[in-house]
């Protein structure tokens, strides 16, 4: 068999010139039969009658010889390459619409497919990554809030865990532009994180150059040093590689840098989406051991451990661990936690709204085969009587399959190739927005793996939209075809049926992307409609350099930094918090009333916003009570405000104002009781919040100055940092964000999702348009003569107008109404991607079918005004 | 007059490399030589005789050269190659086999269907 194939393959690639050597053959064979009949005693004009006879079709001959060559398909694949490209050619206008619209639907597919394969599929960038794990309390109800854990406890799960070759975390609290680059002009804003040292090395992350921080870099008292990432020393530093082992000014100090990260590895793209994160310096645990519950625990299962058996171990060990060892009754402060695979950390959230996204690109390829599919039988129609008669010269049915799918496959190839090109436009754009919270989307490209599908997709459209009107237009019958003196009647109505089912399975289709679109779209809306508990218009924030000074120069700091910024011209009123909702998320115990004893996890854990006075206002904030003034200092009674929830709940029987709480062991007197916030995601509901004062002592970490103005940012930002910098020169050049932005940044994957979907929606609409446009206007065109007949007996031109109208809204409400009831089970099934939409929405079902009724009646327009518009006379002269 | 064609594709083949096992010939001699030796039963016409002829050449069992024939006119000759005379021998078994079974099956007597 081998050295069979061997052999032919030999001849594949062997010139030849067969025709004449077998002309030469036969030609002899011939001439030997001749021999054979004179021998026979016939004569020599008789031998050569008889052998001719005998013979049959030399060209037959040729032709079978011609067919045994290995290469023989290849010749027939080039013959019918070249004639489906002199077809397409001679058809320009078919050809490029069918080519756009493949492009359209295999570009959204090709982008969508990298999309899913970027952040779903395709592994982690770090070294074996399926055992990597994150661990978190097993009633995590989402965000980081609850998934952080004291040093003293990651010390003890380091110990004491048999399930991980290596347990690492880092500093969950860095709010972004923490650190500044410093020593060459204006300082430079830079986010940096805090990791364990080993945090690389468990992660199996090698740095892109220099060396992984060392266990010693993480003591008190070390030599500080910083790894860059590879974006930011690109960014600042050209890519400099001598910079290994010197020192860059970070905040003012020399800061060694030790080495830079892969570019495969993004720190903020993979754990932290939408943000940017510059540096990362080793976490000193000492520093933070007792400021609570402040690390992420990530670890590497060792080999033939699974995420299963380390959560059940972790389970029993978590509630053994104390939240600081100094105080005896802290064991048992953590509940059971559960370690979940790292891909599933980071994109598990994603899951069915990607999924919901590919399921809608799909049905978007869907309709353009329907499309294409429809407008190939239109074409197939047009040249049945070049079928025939290529068939009546005795082309086989086969031969001609093969024909049309070539122009099939030659359509499919030339829309994936453009659908690539889309794609990738698509996805370099997307890679670079770097405002979208989506996780790894920096790494989104065309892969090899998006390239194969492509090919696979491919393949399959051509199936999809290529085989039927193949197999319709070299369908048997062909004879009575030619006989057809007719626009071919009859054929045309056994085409219309297939063609009038296609358009009505596009416009089912349609229905149910329209459907999927409105949904989406009203829950974003409902979203955006979200009462935060502020007003983020007309607001804007900036991250303040604080200059390091004792507390009360620093709060007389803060006291002229207002003064001056409300001098500034359009700032209506200003204030500072060292947190802003949405922004960072950080907890304290809660408070509680003075003598009341609370269930463990009865109170939820407290968001805690050290503000100045004019903060609550300046955010548009609803506050019973008095705001915090310049008077709640050191020597004054120590104060509170508290937001509506915290407030019920202590005080269920009365007013909360006026009333004492302790919180973090003081007395403090509640002044005032504030609307709730969304403190960290627009979708979710509100904790508890409070709000201390920024002059008593509670120890802000940083500070956020946020002002009102009916300015925009981009005015006000000059004039507000130049007075800043005139304050502190050390003040860093940070960007002047609008609240909204905070508010944007939070919903942007809903945002991402719904816009998405939309368009899709959109493309599906306009391709279900062409669908009724063209089906409508071939009827017409097919029709021209009887609705001239019917016209010279009196029908009047309104009447054919609804006529064909009619029809097209009959196919529309048959569509409709298949997919109404589609779009009902798959708005069922993406029920937990909705917010405050019910899946049987009315208005969204109500709308879609106005929309499509109007859109049919629209597309149906014009193809009817030409028929109404057919003059009897031409009508009935035509053919 | 049996119609060429009937002859199964792989009974010509099978016909063509048997032939050939005694010597190089060319289409023509090939087609006389089988039906002489079939007493006229077996009528290869060319056009099932020379697509054939091309397909085991390509399938390496048959190899051709151009030479002048009996009465001088250039003419293409096909040869048995190693691997075609082994196929031969495969083939001439399975035949073997297969007709013996079969005239097995017709010979077999009344008795033996009971």
């Amino acid at each position: 068999m081998i050295r069979e194939a061997i052999s032919r393959l030999r001849y594949i690639f062997r010139k030849h010139n067969a025709s004449t050597e077998v002309d030469e053959e036969l030609r002899l064979h011939m001439a030997h039969a001749i021999e054979a009949k004179i021998a026979s005693g016939l004569s020599p004009h008789e031998a050569r009658r008889q052998a001719s006879i005998e013979f049959g079709s030399l060209q037959a001959a040729r032709e079978q010889c011609h067919d045994q060559h290995p290469r023989a398909w290849l010749d027939t694949l080039r013959q019918d390459l070249q004639f489906s490209l002199r077809s397409l050619k001679r058809d320009r206008g078919f050809t490029v619409v069918a080519v756009a619209i493949l492009a359209i639907g295999m570009g959204a597919n090709i982008a969508v497919f990298s999309l899913v394969n970027t952040i779903l599929l395709r592994p982690l960038s770090f070294h074996d990554p399926e055992a990597l794990v994150w661990i978190q309390p097993a009633d995590a109800g989402g965000g980081l809030s609850g998934s952080t854990y004291s040093v003293d406890a990651y010390e003890d799960l380091r110990d004491m865990n048999r399930s991980y070759s290596g347990v690492t975390g880092y500093f969950a609290f860095s709010s972004p532009n923490n650190h500044k680059l410093t020593g060459n002009g204006i300082p430079q804003p830079i986010t940096g994180i805090d990791v364990v040292p080993n945090f690389l090395n468990v992660l199996g992350v090698t740095p892109g150059l220099g060396r992984d921080f060392r266990k010693e870099d993480g003591i008190k008292g070390a030599s500080p040093v910083v790894m860059l990432s590879h974006a930011f020393w690109t960014a600042h530093f050209h890519g400099d590689r001598n910079l290994i082992n010197t020192a860059v000014s970070i905040d003012n100090a020399p800061v060694t840098v030790v080495g830079i990260l892969p570019e495969s590895f993004d720190f903020g793209s993979t754990f932290s989406p939408g943000t940017r994160v510059d540096v990362l310096t080793p976490l000193n645990v000492e520093a933070i051991r007792y400021s609570g519950n402040t690390l992420t625990f990530i670890g590497r299962l060792k080999p033939g451990i699974t995420a299963q058996q380390a959560s059940s171990e972790t389970a029993t060990l978590f509630p053994q661990f104390y939240w600081g060892k100094k105080f005896p009754d802290s064991k048992g402060s953590y509940g059971r936690a559960v370690a979940v695979p790292m891909k599933e950390h980071v994109a598990g959230q994603l899951r069915h709204s990607l999924y919901v996204l590919w399921a809608a690109v799909a049905t978007i390829l869907l309709i353009v085969c329907v499309n294409l599919s429809n407008l190939l039988l239109g074409r197939a129609a047009a040249r049945s009587k070049e079928f025939s008669l290529r068939f009546a010269l005795g082309a086989s049915r086969g031969r001609l399959l093969r024909q049309l799918l070539t122009e099939s496959f030659l359509l499919a190839a030339s829309g994936s190739i453009l659908g690539v090109a889309v794609a990738a436009a698509v996805a370099s754009w997307l890679a670079h927005q770097g405002s979208i919270a989506l996780p790894l989307i920096s790494e989104l490209r065309i892969d090899p793996v998006t390239l194969w599908w492509t090919v696979l997709l491919g393949l399959v459209a051509m199936v999809l939209f290529g085989t039927i009107p193949s197999l319709r237009a070299t369908d048997t019958g062909l004879q009575s075809r030619l006989k057809d003196s007719g626009p071919a009647a009859s054929e045309g109505k056994r085409h219309e049926g297939l063609r009038n089912a296609l358009v009505v399975s596009e416009i089912a289709l349609a229905c149910v992307l329209i459907v999927g679109a409105g949904l989406l779209l009203r829950s974003f809306l409902h979203v955006m409609d979200v009462d935060l508990g502020f007003r983020p218009s007309q607001s804007a924030s900036i991250t303040v350099d604080v200059p390091n000074l004792k507390n009360e120069d620093r709060y007389s700091f803060y006291r002229n930094l207002l003064h001056e910024i409300s001098a500034v011209p359009g700032v209506e009123i200003a204030g500072l918090s060292d947190n802003l909702p949405l922004a960072r998320n950080r907890t304290w115990g809660p408070p509680g009333v003075k003598g009341v004893t609370y269930g463990r996890n009865e109170r939820p854990s407290t968001f805690v916003y050290v503000v100045s006075p004019g903060y609550l206002p300046t955010m548009g904030m609803r506050l019973r009570g008095r705001d915090i003034s310049w008077n709640d200092n050191a020597t004054n009674e120590p104060v509170i405000i508290i937001n509506e929830k915290a407030a019920r709940f202590l005080f269920p029987n009365g007013d909360a104002l006026d009333h004492m709480v302790v919180m973090s062991g003081k007395e403090v007197r509640i002044i005032g009781v504030v609307s709730d916030i969304h403190e960290t995601n627009v979708e979710a509901g509100s904790s508890w919040q409070v709000y201390l004062p920024i002059a008593q002592g509670w120890g802000e970490d940083g500070a956020e100055l946020v002002i009102r103005s009916s300015m925009p940012p981009d005015t006000l930002a000059t004039p507000l940092l130049s007075t800043l910098r005139r304050l502190n020169p050390g003040q860093p050049a940070v960007e002047l964000r609008p609240l909204q932005a905070l508010v944007d940044h939070s919903i942007s994957p809903r945002r991402f999702f719904a816009f998405l979907v939309a368009i899709f929606a959109a493309v599906g609409l306009l391709l279900a348009c062409l669908g009724i446009y063209g089906v409508i206007s071939y009827s017409v065109a097919r029709q021209t003569q009887e609705i001239g007949i019917r016209m010279a007996l009196g029908a009047t031109r309104i009447r054919v107008l609804f006529s064909v109208i009619g029809r097209t809204v009959r196919l529309s409400v048959i569509g409709i109404a298949i997919g109404t009831i589609v779009s009902f089970m798959v708005a069922k099934a993406i029920t937990a991607l909705l917010y405050g939409t019910e899946p049987s929405d009315p208005i969204t079902f109500s709308g879609m079918i106005l929309l499509l009724l109007s859109v049919a009646v629209c597309s149906g327009y014009l193809p009817a005004r030409r028929a109404a518009d057919v003059s009897p006379m031409t009508a009935l002269r035509t053919e | 007059m049996p119609p060429s064609t009937d002859i199964l594709q792989g009974t010509l083949d099978v016909l063509i490399l048997k032939t050939l096992a005694h010597g190089p010939m060319h289409g023509w001699g090939i087609a006389t030589r089988i039906q002489q030796i079939s007493a006229d039963v077996l009528q290869i016409g060319q056009g099932s005789l020379y697509p054939a002829l091309h397909r085991l050449e390509y399938k390496g069992w048959i190899e051709a050269s151009w030479g002048a024939s009996e009465n001088n006119r250039k003419a293409k000759f096909y040869s048995l190659t190693p691997l075609g005379s082994k196929q031969l021998r495969s083939e001439l078994e399975q035949w073997e086999r297969l007709s013996t079974a079969i005239s097995t099956v017709l010979n077999a007597s009344r008795e033996e269907f009971a």
